[in-house]
């Protein structure tokens, strides 16, 4: 099984290139052998992916099940998974069959809807797996054409604007950090991410038209992967993109735009900025520790006055990524062991978050909170999950919102009291706007005359949640079955970032004595 | 001695021979109405020919003490014209014959034109040059007015003739100034004249040479004739001028700037640039108001010249191969487009509107899908091979020290994606608008598909063009 990470990743594009040319006809019954395609696919994904976490050992901090190729230009086809990819790699192939089994209500054109979703399972597994600087590159660009489909064909009123707006934004973002690897080609000689970050890009400060570069050409390098990642993740004030897409795209599109897209760029800066450019890292987080406090406190507040359910949630999103970015720039072992648990969990929450707007917009036709009110009455299983789930986005203790964090703001402590006091404030306020969503939603009389005849969950959708609802759970009461995992490699990978700040510092002193 | 040096020139002779019997024997015979057996004659003897010198090409020839220079870099440029023409005449024949205008003529000015071509990039003196120029203009002249009748097509006749003659006029005053000041036109001559710098009058030589270079592959600012020329051609003649032409003439430009002036790379690096960086954000930016595809392809053009021009700019061997990668690219996907371009058609005239995409992908998945992937491609967006190219020309800037010029580059491209992906809209999401005629020629649909394929087959390994370049582009700079 030397090649099991390709294996995993092509595997979708294999069910996707076998829909394309092999599915005819648009009846219903081709529609329903489309969706069971691409569902077994994703589960055997999911399947195939539970062999390679069972042979992973946590103990070793390398990059394990490495494969690699000769490619053009000196590049390679590369790819491996260590402690930090592994969980995303899961995350994804775990929520996929889910988000396949979310949009089995769909009609229109399903067979192009599986595809684009298999093909961009297969980039996001890509983006986890790629060890060549180019590699991931191209994975991490190519989702956007698959969402910038998803979004515009299948999407809401507003589609096109999202849609361009999204992938302009984005693109925007990566063009930077393509420049910033043609630089770093060019100077460490080789694409390869493990050689890389053993590389010592340069320190030296200059200036660029007049501007004092602390930090040189790591800090430059850095600023250009950081705009790339800040855009994904999407950290305040380059965030406007996600609520305009998030409302616009299909419920599934944006399960998986909230669960796995927006990891990629917390996977980046973990992956990328602390290891290949501690120096610049070290330069530049405190702007990191206070755009993410300023994003906790304003999109919070932002998210308190929508209307729109899922731009609520959006902006929620934003919040928790703040969560996500602060503890990842404080370097220390519970920050970086709480930003991925904190990852993972809203991976899980945020996309079980809407898929609940999912299921009432399916029956209602409409995200305006003002439609809705005492849907408890006629939906009692929907208010109980919908319930748990507003919770574990507050952070209740017992379910894994709470883990992750706790676990950031102890890491930010250390660092920051300010930044910590500010981003805790980020608690209370998500619950706030949370449980304000959740009473105005479901709480109340049942008085508008449209939700009169409105059904409970079916047990096609019971079963979606079900799962997350363990995982949640699960996660929130025995968080050690993540921090095992990642731990042995982020405390390598803080070991090595300290190391690397002291020996750069002890050369600026010795080029100062 | 002279036969030794025709046989270097052998492919250019046996194309013009061609071109001139089949003058003779189709004005004497049933003019025409042979027309389609020429086409279909002339593309199979670009094939061969591009077979013959690929497979047959060995090292560097001189011919004529030094006026002709068959090396790898103008083999590599032939090979892809000549496929390249190979492939828009083909796809011509059709559509031409459809409307009347498949004269016998048009093949064989197609063919005086790639032979124009061939003698421009193996120039290896200025005369040379200028009389493989002015050979592909003149013919080129008249195709591009080749639909008599229409005012469209003459104006673009006229236009670019006028303006051409204007560009010739720049370049031959920059010759003469090169030649007064180094008293050669040798470019082997020139090289040595300048290895301890150039005067200030070869320098002002060199800016009207490359004034004059700069019209040929339509870069900003003297971009201003190819929109007009690209709408009023018939589309068969705006697909040649976007891929042959414009191969031979920035091949011409390396040609000139490396062999030429090879010394003096900081003297003409910053023109390169500055053209470079002008292209690429006047082609992505007057794109966007467009809604003719044809002028749309020449703004995306201009913009794809600029990031050729920065392969250049960069002054090394890798910015050569980089931009002769780039060329490859760039021809293979816009055949593919203006294939499907060529196939717009409703009650059976041509279309060029975009808004005639609307809703394109629910009639016609396949060739949607097709067209999906070149304009990712054309955008620069992975896994398309349009991507390596952009790749290629960014790493050659960086290494050759323009920074900026790869984060502009960058920048441009971007905003170059918005129109790109309108076309991309309105296939799969653009609601309303009439729908185009289903019918596709069986030609241009193997073109479509085929280019479209190499896009996505390509990331695998680029069909192993990049040692084949590097090769080229070492045989050019020195």
């Amino acid at each position: 099984m030397g090649n099991i990470l390709s294996i995993i990743t092509f595997m979708p594009l294999g069910a996707a290139i076998i829909l394309a040319l092999l599915l005819r006809g648009d009846d219903a019954a081709a529609q329903r052998n489309a969706k069971w395609v691409a569902l077994l696919a994703t589960t055997a994904t999911f399947l195939v992916s539970l062999i390679v976490l069972a042979n992973f050992d946590p103990a070793d901090t390398g990059f394990q099940m490495v494969e690699q190729r000769e490619w053009l230009l000196g590049l390679q086809y590369k790819m491996g998974v260590d402690g930090i990819s592994i969980l995303f790699v899961m995350l994804t192939t775990f929520l996929m069959p889910l988000v396949i089994a979310a949009c089995w209500d769909v009609t229109t054109r399903v067979k192009e809807y599986m595809i684009a979703f298999l093909i961009l399972e297969t980039l996001m597994l890509g983006v986890f797996m790629a060890l060549d600087l180019v590699l991931f590159y191209l994975f991490f660009e190519a989702g956007l054409i698959p969402m910038f489909l998803i979004i515009g064909i299948w999407g809401g009123a507003n589609r096109i604007y999202a849609s361009f707006k999204f992938f302009l934004y984005t693109f925007l973002g990566s063009v930077l950090m393509l420049v910033a690897m043609v630089a770093m080609f060019a100077d460490a000689g080789t694409t390869d991410i493990p050689t890389l970050m053993t590389h010592t890009f340069g320190t030296e400060s200059f200036s660029v038209l007049g501007v004092q570069i602390v930090g040189g050409m790591q800090t430059l390098l850095w600023l250009a992967f950081f705009a790339s990642f800040a855009v994904k993740m999407p950290m305040w004030p380059v965030h406007t993109w996600l609520p305009d897409a998030h409302v616009q795209a299909p419920t599934a599109g944006s399960v998986v735009l909230a669960a796995i897209l927006l990891k990629m760029g917390g996977y980046g800066f973990l992956r990328f900025s602390l290891p290949m450019f501690p120096v610049g890292s070290e330069v530049m987080a405190p702007l990191v520790l206070t755009l993410s406090a300023i994003a906790i406190v304003y999109t919070s507040l932002v998210a308190l006055v929508q209307e729109d359910m899922k731009k609520l949630i959006a902006y929620s999103s934003v919040a928790h990524m703040g969560y996500v970015t602060m503890g990842i720039f404080t370097v220390n072992q519970q920050g970086i062991d709480g930003a991925i648990f904190q990852m993972i969990s809203h991976g899980f929450i945020s996309g079980a978050l809407f898929l609940c707007v999912g299921v009432i917009y399916d029956r209602m036709h409409t995200r305006e909170i003002d439609a809705y009110g005492g849907l408890v009455n006629r939906m009692p299983a929907y208010a109980l999950i919908f319930m748990f789930f507003t919770m574990a986005n507050v952070g209740l203790p017992g379910t894994s919102g709470f883990v992750g964090e706790f676990l950031t703001l102890m890491g930010v402590f250390q660092v920051n009291t300010w930044i910590a006091v500010f981003a805790t404030s980020g608690v209370i306020l998500s619950a706030a706007y949370a449980l304000w969503l959740y009473r105005r939603v479901v709480f109340g009389d049942l008085i508008k005359e449209s939700l009169k005849s409105i059904t409970d969950m079916t047990r096609r959708e019971r079963v979606i949640f079900a799962p997350l609802v363990a995982m949640t759970l699960l996660l929130g009461v025995y968080p050690a079955l993540v921090l095992d995992i990642i731990g042995p490699s982020v405390s390598a990978l803080v070991g090595n970032y300290e190391t690397a700040l002291a020996t750069a510092q002890a050369a600026t002193q010795f080029a100062s004595n | 001695m002279i036969g030794a040096d025709l046989q270097i020139l052998m492919p250019e002779i046996v194309l013009t021979v061609f071109a001139m019997g089949a003058l003779l024997v189709a004005v004497y015979t049933t003019k025409d109405a042979m027309a389609p057996l020429l086409v279909w004659a002339t593309s199979g003897l670009f094939v061969l020919l591009a077979v013959w010198i690929g497979i047959n090409g060995e090292g560097s020839n001189i011919a004529f003490d030094g006026m002709f220079v068959d090396d790898g870099f103008a083999r590599f440029a032939k090979v892809v014209m000549l496929l390249s023409a190979a492939a828009v005449l083909l796809m011509s024949e059709a559509y031409m014959q459809r409307r009347g205008l498949l004269k016998f003529e048009y093949p064989i000015l197609v063919a005086l034109a790639v032979v124009g071509m061939m003698v421009m990039v193996s120039a290896g003196d200025l005369m040379a040059l200028y009389m493989g120029l002015e050979l592909q203009s003149l013919a080129l002249y008249v195709v591009a007015s080749l639909r008599r009748d229409s005012v469209k097509s003459t104006e673009a006749g006229l236009k670019y003739f006028v303006l051409g003659a204007l560009s010739s006029g720049l370049l031959l005053y920059g010759a003469s100034l090169t030649y007064g000041y180094t008293g050669t036109t040798l470019f082997s001559g020139i090289i040595e004249a300048t290895s301890d710098g150039a005067s200030l009058g070869l320098l002002f030589g060199l800016v009207f040479l490359m004034a004059g270079f700069a019209f040929k592959v339509s870069a900003a600012p003297f971009h201003m004739w190819t929109p007009d020329v690209y709408e009023g051609s018939p589309t068969p003649v705006t697909a040649f001028f976007a891929t042959a032409p414009k191969v031979a003439a920035i091949a011409l430009f390396a040609r000139v700037v490396h062999d030429a002036f090879g010394g003096i790379v900081g003297d003409w690096q910053q023109i390169v640039a500055f053209l470079s960086v002008a292209s690429m954000f006047l082609g992505g930016i007057a794109a966007i108001g467009q809604r003719n595809i044809k002028r749309l392809m020449a703004y995306s053009s201009i913009a794809h010249m600029g990031f050729a021009l920065m392969g250049l700019a960069a002054g090394t061997v890798f910015g050569v191969q980089a931009m002769l990668i780039y060329m490859a690219i760039y021809v293979t996907m816009n055949i593919g487009t203006f294939a499907f371009i060529l196939s717009m058609e409703r009650d059976g005239r041509p279309v060029t509107d975009i808004d005639s995409l609307r809703m394109f992908s629910k009639k016609q998945p396949l060739r949607a899908l097709a067209m999906l992937v070149l304009m990712f491609s054309l955008a620069g967006v992975p896994p398309m091979v349009g991507f390596f190219g952009k790749f290629y020309v960014l790493r050659a800037a960086y290494e050759g020290g323009l920074v900026w010029l790869a984060v502009a580059g960058m920048i441009a491209s971007v905003i170059g994606a918005f129109y790109y992906l309108r076309i991309v809209y309105l296939m799969y999401f653009g609601e309303g608008g009439e729908q185009l005629e289903s019918r596709m020629n069986p030609v241009l649909w193997s073109m479509l598909m085929g280019s479209a394929a190499v896009m996505v087959i390509g990331v695998v390994n680029l069909f192993g063009i990049e040692p084949i370049a590097a090769a080229a582009a070492g045989t050019l700079v020195n």
